[in-house]
């Protein structure tokens, strides 16, 4: 037993290490493990030796470690053009590109080098710039967090503020409260007498229990700033790793060598926590450090598109070496066979030193032929469009700008709004088919609140679910009338349907909770009472409970009131939080190790019952007296303290009050509580086991209450067992003081229960219905205890009463080969089980299943000869919940699912231990809400809130897929098109590679005449408005589907493109030719047929987009027809310049030849109209026949329907949602069928 | 832990105004375009404005073929193949060796008028399997040489025909210029010769400012070897009509161009007598040689693609008008059943 100080009184002053008898909140202090001691410093991997608090040693070799500038940065300045620029050709394309543009230098080329050139100069270029400034925000993060100051000593006891990069090796530092440690930092004392601290390490592990570290016994007196000036001591440890739980050395004091462990480890990135202060040396900085060697380098992403795009590019690729090589063949036949008899072109000149010596020689047909084949891979190069690529760079940055313009994704209360960090994956974004998330940060707010309690067997706080609210709602106004004639007998009312209103749909919902059992007294009483005292929303933070009945100090009228203040006792009591100094008010605030103690206290406070000091083996609360309704103090003994750890899921204290009354109070699990009742403890257990279940079900964490009331002779004999185990030094103490106390835990009186929200972020359930509307798939991974993530797989419907869940668990831990074995065995075992109840489960038509793994399981079923047993059934599961997950675990599980599925995952999370998850998956969204910035930079996308996700995927990500893929579909179209003409003239030219078409008509193409229109595509289309977009979740399946980008597309465009460039050169050149094509009898020429092909080429690839956009604002018109126009003042500018300028023939061109000529007119009208006709055939029947479920929704909004007929639209998005498993409309759609089962039920007696 | 931790939204409380503001600095600004809420029309295809796009475009589509195959029908052209028949019989084994030599190429042809031809009646010669769009062809030619009289030395894209073997500038050098077509014809009926214009034969632009009118020939057709016609030095390159022409290149081994015009009306049975030069070295290559007559009409010369184009287009239009009216007759899918929307649900989340 804990002795009795008077004079300690400030927490400060508590010495923790006294209070506690188990280890499980010292999680560090066992671990010493006795390899360690084997170690032998100064060999490779443990040779780093410190020498606390003379840095200056560390400043020269050879103790010269890393400087603690930790940089995330890609590049440097020297290195970011060579290293950049290699990153950008290994994109293929880009690489195909530079061989045309040096190839273009030769003097063979078709055109001009700079044509070739400088696109190829601004696809690199933007992208370079892309590369420099996210590096750039990169380094001016890196200079924020390096530029963060922490007090170092200087000597003779005196501490400045210092910057963390200066921090070195060797430094003394004191860290305050709430600041975090700036580098892996070896404890020495803290402001607790007994050298503890507490640490969040929430960035390191997503863990949100507090960590508790102690120092050295031989350094504990170092708590003042003096004692730090004579402070002298090295240290030998092991070498910087990744290993976030090992730690193993050695502290040299004076000629004393005391073994370090982690629990004297502080690491960089985790927080200091209810701790004042703390002196440490730094051991380990930079990049030494383990949170940066667990760090990993940044990946480069690309879309699922883009590499499907690669995949096209090389079809068109193949298309255009098969070209090329037809045409270099022909040449080299038609060279020696024929073109040597063209006397014109006077191909055996002896005095032939023309340029195209090479490429025009006749004995040389092999050479000619390959240059011939050069030449043609530069001229159908048309064919792969550099431009697509520029197109696609400034599409996806206007893309990007947009998203973050979103002023519907942005948050007010973080001032932040969505921010795509990368614009490489938009169109990603509407390919989502697995989410993976995290928890605390990100569905959660990491806040806890009192929601609910039920206190002898009567429940309070506990307003009507919003389940059950909307099933009732559906049930009013959709399925009422279907059982109008069953509830006919059952109650009067129905016959009038507006009279169906909510109370009595109540009435209905409520005895489907209790399953027709008559738990409540009056429910309809109750109710009413509820629904008036649940419209006040809580402003205290960590208590959001109304009910009039027991607040404000009514509950001293409750029939059972030596229950109702042992109840609020036990929350006062059964804890280890403190009070923390707050004057203002008269209202404390709390701190604990858990949130949950926090709540309870406070809510224990609100109820009357106002812990309010601590010493160590007392504690102060002011109670309300039921009997004078006056706030009294008391003051309790602390006895004993049987702590809380996750195998006992429970804890209890032996309190004493003024009386001499020997209590055990108690909390835990409601399991473990019930288990441990006395017969004549359980009077409330069947009520009380009825609201638990609905607690359970709205994702409330829930802790049982019970006490026992003590003889003095019992207690003595016990404690005497007790002290015994607790002084027990050695491996079985453990076991000793969980015997002890299981003796003393047991004929509990039960009081009740009491329900903690999690509470989950805003907007989160609605967003989670969204995306499972959507057939997205979410897997919670998270750091925190399995109850905890269960409680939110409820809160969030990822779970759901009526669901089979699997729970995947080791019974035991070990690390030895033979255990390993057995562990495995273990794993396989339930697998096998699971799979047969599977099985089962499928023969019925709805099964629902969901898997819940443990961490450590997780580790042996992710062990490559596991997986494979274990991926199918966890990919089969509706939802799975990962608990207690390492960060490393994280990127693991995300890399195999990815692999295993092969579907678009994205991972989303808020912590730097979701850093790994958010690189490995496909698509990385970091929630920049909290103050950690490491996920945000690690994330393609950030979010200010997890609610927004809805919309950046369902209306972003579908918008950005279909753009991007309608986009280069019709780049494709639209290059092969063109390119394809210059092919068809190849073959009446003899193959000789002369170009249909001007220089300037060949630039201007993709640059001005057709770039625009497919821009405006990339950015403003939309098949649907955001707000369909959003009730139609459905929708996003086509993305998930790639039904806008699959190979028959592809094949079909390019087909399309085929059908196009034929079609217009045959009008043209049978037009044309031979005959005379203006009334003045002149014939046409070569620049006659190239810029009247080329008129026809632009009017159809502009008209043939106009047919692809759904959507026109006016700058869709402005570029298309803007496009069509534009070409005819460039003809007529080319024709007005000098002839020096319009050599080839441009000259006059449109004023004089062309345009008087109606046959220019005629044929751009037939070619026009004959090349788009095949494609909008297919459209039509595609429309008409087999419409899409875009088009019905467009054409329902375009005819006004959904106005009209409100009831339709209602039930199409029903009819949409039918198949969703997970989410808040899958378990309305569930209680109504339940509820619906129970009025049959009711019609039939 | 969470109670001491200062929020974001609590934290700023003492300094509304600051925080407002920075609230507004940061927050999107409303813009129709970045918020995606630019008016737009969104065409959809009923069934009525499939209909009717099919039957405008045969509206369009059936009168202009009708219009444009009477033209084509209104035009009268005689073709007349002469390049075998104006070999001598004795030399037709090999004509090359004819068409080198020294022998007298004059050739008579007779040419009957079938149908009434109005004035202008344009006169074409039609070279087959000539590759004037050749790429060595086509590039060998100097346009600034062609302009002015300045850059008559500037020859260096002409190779081979650049200089003389004296390197003195070729005048109009290259390739093009050094083959020009050197066949003449000149016509007589009923033994009345019929006057060719050849002036306007060539694009006005041409004339007008891409040939000089101070560049004169030189050392033209000197060179080792001969090509085709040479050209008189004293005129000007702005009225040799015939290398104008010439020097647009045709688009396609099969080209006509033109030789002059009769400004006389021809009538039908009219005979004809040509009596042509057979200078022009086709042989080599086995190309043909044709002389053509013909009229035009709006459209230019005879050609029925264009109006069965047309014809078949707009007729394929006007049935798949009809074919749709009959399909949207029978089986009326809009707005009166949505069943269509229950696609939504085919899709099965569990596959």
């Amino acid at each position: 037993m804990a002795e009795f100080s008077p004079t300690v009184s400030t927490k400060k002053k508590l010495k923790w290490s006294k209070l506690y008898s188990f280890s499980c909140m010292r999680p560090y202090g066992a671990m010493v493990n006795d390899d360690a001691r084997s170690v032998v410093f100064g060999q490779p991997g443990f040779s780093r030796l410190v020498f606390c608090n003379e840095p200056h040693v560390h400043k020269a070799k050879p103790y010269k470690y890393a400087k603690n500038y930790v940089s995330t940065t890609k590049y440097n300045v020297v290195s970011f053009l060579p290293k950049a620029l290699f990153e950008q050709f290994r994109r293929v394309a880009n690489l195909y590109f530079l061989l045309a543009a040096v190839l273009s230098l030769a003097p063979f080329a078709p055109f001009d080098p700079v044509s070739l050139i400088a696109p190829l100069v601004f696809v690199v270029g933007i992208s370079l710039v892309k590369e420099g400034v996210e590096d750039w925000h990169r380094f001016l993060q890196d200079l924020k967090v390096n530029s963060r100051t922490v007090q170092v000593h200087k000597g003779g006891g005196i501490f400045v503020n210092k910057a963390w990069k200066e921090v070195c090796v060797g430094d003394v530092v004191k860290i305050n409260k709430d600041e975090y440690f700036p580098g892996d930092i070896l404890l020495l004392s803290s402001s607790y007498e007994d050298g503890i601290c507490y640490v969040e390490t929430m960035n390191l592990d997503g863990e949100t229990n507090l960590k508790l570290k102690r120092c050295l016994e031989a350094t504990l007196n170092l708590d003042i700033d003096q004692e730090i000036s004579n402070f002298k001591a090295t240290v030998r440890c092991e070498d910087p790793n990744p290993h976030l739980y090992t730690f193993v050395g050695n502290l040299e004091l004076g000629n004393k060598s005391f073994p370090l462990c982690p629990a004297q480890l502080l690491l960089r990135d985790s927080k200091l926590r209810n701790t004042d202060y703390v002196y440490g040396v730094v051991i380990f900085t930079g990049n030494d450090t383990k949170a940066v060697k667990n760090s990993t380098m940044v990946p480069s992403k690309r879309s699922r598109i883009e590499r499907k795009m690669d995949h096209v590019i090389y079809l068109l690729f193949s298309m255009l070496v098969l070209i090329s090589l037809l045409s270099a063949t022909g040449f080299s036949l038609l060279l020696r066979t024929e073109m040597v008899k063209w006397w014109y072109l006077r191909l055996e000149d002896e005095n032939n030193d023309y340029n195209d010596e090479l490429l025009f020689n006749p004995s040389n047909g092999l050479v000619s032929g390959l240059l011939q084949f050069m030449r043609a891979l530069i001229l159908f190069g048309y064919l792969i469009p550099i431009s697509l690529y520029v197109s696609i760079e400034v599409v996806k940055v206007l893309q990007a700008m947009i998203i973050n313009k979103d002023m519907e994704m942005y948050d007010e209360v973080s001032c932040k709004s969505v921010r795509a960090r990368t614009s490489n994956l938009n169109e990603e974004l509407g390919q989502v088919e697995m989410i993976l998330s995290d928890k605390t940060g990100t569905l959660t707010c990491n806040q806890m609140e009192f929601r609910k309690c039920s206190i002898a067997g009567i429940s309070y706080g506990g307003d009507i679910n919003e389940v059950d609210l909307e099933a009732s709602k559906r049930m009013t106004i959709a399925d009422i009338q279907a059982f109008q004639i069953s509830i006919d007998n059952f109650d009067t009312r129905s016959n009038d349907v507006q009279g169906f209103d909510f109370s009595t749909a109540d009435v209905s919902t409520q005895m489907g909770v209790l399953g027709g059992q008559n738990g409540m007294q009056n429910p309809i009483h109750e109710n009413t009472e509820i629904s008036s005292a649940c419209k006040v929303a809580s402003n205290i933070k960590g208590f959001n409970f109304r009910d009039d009945r027991i607040m404000n100090k009514k509950w001293i009228h409750s029939s059972n009131l030596f229950d109702v203040t042992m109840f609020f006792r036990v929350m006062a009591l059964c804890h280890t939080g403190i009070p923390a100094e707050d004057d203002k008010t008269d209202k404390l605030k709390y701190e604990a190790e858990s949130p949950e103690e926090v709540a309870f206290l406070i809510a224990a406070q609100e109820f009357g019952f106002q812990f309010f000091q601590r010493t160590q083996s007392t504690m102060f609360l002011k109670e309300l007296d039921p009997s004078s309704g006056k706030a009294v103090k008391r003051e309790y003994k602390l006895l004993n303290l049987l702590e809380f750890c996750s195998s006992r899921r429970r804890m209890s204290v032996i309190v004493s009050n003024e009386d001499g009354q020997i209590f055990l109070l108690c909390k835990g699990a409601d399991s473990i509580i019930f288990d441990r009742l006395a017969d004549n403890g359980r009077s409330y257990q069947e009520s009380t086991t009825i609201h638990l279940s609905s607690y359970a079900e709205d994702g409330l964490r829930t802790l049982a209450f019970a006490y026992r009331l003590l003889d003095d002779s019992e207690y003595e004999s016990w404690n005497k067992i007790f002290t015994q185990a607790k002084t027990t030094i050695g491996p079985e103490r453990e076991e000793l003081l969980e015997k002890a106390s299981e003796m003393i835990e047991k004929d509990l009186t039960l009081l009740g229960v009491a329900a903690i929200e999690d509470k989950l972020q805003k907007g989160v359930p609605e967003c989670i219905d969204k995306l499972a509307q959507a057939g997205m798939k979410i897997w919670l991974l998270t750091g925190d205890k399995k109850e905890t993530a269960i409680n939110i797989g409820y809160a969030c419907s990822l779970l759901r009463q009526d669901m089979k869940q699997f729970h995947l668990s080791l019974s035991k831990e070990g690390e030895t080969n033979n255990q390993l074995k057995a562990m495995k065995q273990d794993i396989l075992n339930q697998l096998d089980s699971f799979y047969t109840v599977m099985s089962k489960e499928s023969n019925q038509q709805q099964s629902l299943l969901a898997l819940v793994v443990d961490g450590k399981a997780l580790e042996i079923a992710l062990r490559s000869d596991i997986r494979d047993h274990f991926l199918p059934l966890a990919v089969k599961c509706v939802s799975v919940i990962c608990c207690r997950v390492s960060p490393k675990q994280k990127a693991l599980i995300t890399r195999l699912v990815k692999e295993f599925t092969g579907k678009t995952i994205l991972a989303i999370g808020d912590g730097a231990n979701d850093v790994g998850m958010i690189q490995e998956a496909d698509i990385g969204v970091g929630i920049s809400g909290m103050e950690g910035m490491q996920a945000v930079m690690a994330s393609d996308f950030s979010l200010p809130q997890f609610r927004f996700l809805g919309r950046l995927l369902i209306v972003h990500g579908h918008w950005c897929y279909k753009r991007i893929s309608k986009m280069i579909l019709y780049f494709v179209y639209k290059n092969i098109a063109f390119g394809l003409t210059l092919f068809y003239y190849e073959l009446y030219t003899s193959f000789s590679g002369e170009v249909l078409y001007d220089d300037w008509y060949m630039t201007l193409f993709n640059v001005i005449l057709t770039s625009l229109p497919v821009i405006s595509l990339g950015v403003l289309e939309q098949d649907v408005s955001s707000e369909v977009c959003l009730q139609f979740p459905a929708l996003y399946q086509q993305g998930q589907r790639n039904i806008h980008f699959t190979w028959s597309r592809i094949v079909g465009w390019i087909i399309n493109g085929m059908v196009s460039s034929l079609v217009i050169f045959l009008a043209n050149i049978h037009v044309l030719s031979p005959n005379s094509f203006r009334k003045d009898g002149t014939v046409a020429d070569l620049t006659h047929l190239g810029a009247m092909t080329y008129t026809c080429i632009i009017w159809t690839v502009n008209c043939q987009i106009a047919l692809i956009i759904n959507h026109f604002t006016w700058i869709q018109h402005l570029f298309i027809w803007g496009s069509i126009f534009l070409w005819y003042i460039f003809l007529f500018v080319y024709g007005a310049l000098s002839p020096a300028y319009s050599d080839k023939g441009g000259f006059h061109l449109l004023v004089e030849s062309l345009g008087p000529s109606p046959m220019y007119w005629t044929v751009t009208l037939l070619a026009v109209v004959v090349s788009l006709l095949p494609y909008f055939i297919h459209f039509v029947i595609q429309r008409m026949f087999f419409p899409m479920d875009d088009h019905v929704i467009q054409e329902i909004k375009h005819c006004g329907k959904d106005v009209d007929d409100d009831r339709m639209w209602q039930r199409q998005q029903n009819n949409s949602k039918k198949t969703t498993q997970i989410g808040f409309s899958a378990r309305v759609e569930a209680r109504l069928l339940y509820l619906k089962g129970i009025l049959l039920l009711a019609s039939k007696t | 832990m969470s109670s001491n931790t200062p929020t974001s939204s609590s934290g700023g409380a003492g300094s509304a105004d600051s925080s407002a503001a920075r609230r507004n600095s940061k927050r999107p600004k409303y813009s129709r375009f970045t918020q995606q809420e630019l008016p737009a029309c969104k065409p959809i295809l009923t069934p009525r404005w499939v209909i009717s796009a099919f039957m405008l475009v045969s509206i369009v589509f059936i009168p202009i073929g009708v219009a444009s195959l009477f033209a084509s029908r209104d035009v009268v052209e005689i073709v007349d193949r002469y390049e075998t028949e104006c070999v001598p019989t004795r030399f037709r084994d090999d004509k090359v060796q004819y068409i080198q030599s020294a022998e007298d190429k004059s050739c008579n042809r007779t040419i009957t008028v079938p149908k009434r031809m109005k004035r202008p009646i344009y006169v074409y010669y039609q070279l087959d399997n000539f590759y004037q769009n050749h790429r060595r062809y086509v590039k060998s030619r100097s346009d600034k040489q062609l302009r002015s009289n300045e850059s008559a030395d500037d020859v260096s894209t002409c190779d081979p025909e650049d200089r003389t073997p004296g390197q003195n500038p070729i005048v109009p050098c290259g390739l093009i210029a050094w083959s020009l077509f050197n066949d003449t014809y000149s016509f007589s009926r009923n033994n009345q010769s019929l006057a060719v214009n050849k002036k306007g034969i060539s694009w006005k632009s041409d004339r007008e400012h891409k040939f000089g009118k101070d560049v004169f020939p030189k050392n033209f057709q000197n060179g080792t070897l001969r090509g085709g016609a040479s050209l008189n030095e004293n005129v000007s390159l702005s009225e040799q009509e015939d290398l104008i022409v010439w020097m647009r290149t045709a688009a396609l081994p099969t080209f006509r161009k033109l030789y002059g015009k009769i400004e006389v009306d021809l009538e039908a049975n009219d005979v004809i007598d040509v009596a042509l030069n057979n200078y022009y070295n086709t042989y080599s290559f086995d190309g043909k040689k044709k002389l053509v007559l013909s009229t035009t009409s709006w459209l230019g010369g005879k050609n029925d693609f264009m109006g069965i184009a047309y014809l078949t287009v707009g007729g394929l239009c006007f049935f798949l008008a009809m074919a749709f009216t009959i399909v949207y007759l029978i089986k009326p899918r809009y707005f009166s059943n949505y069943k269509d929307l229950t696609y939504l649900t085919v899709y099965d989340l569990n596959e």
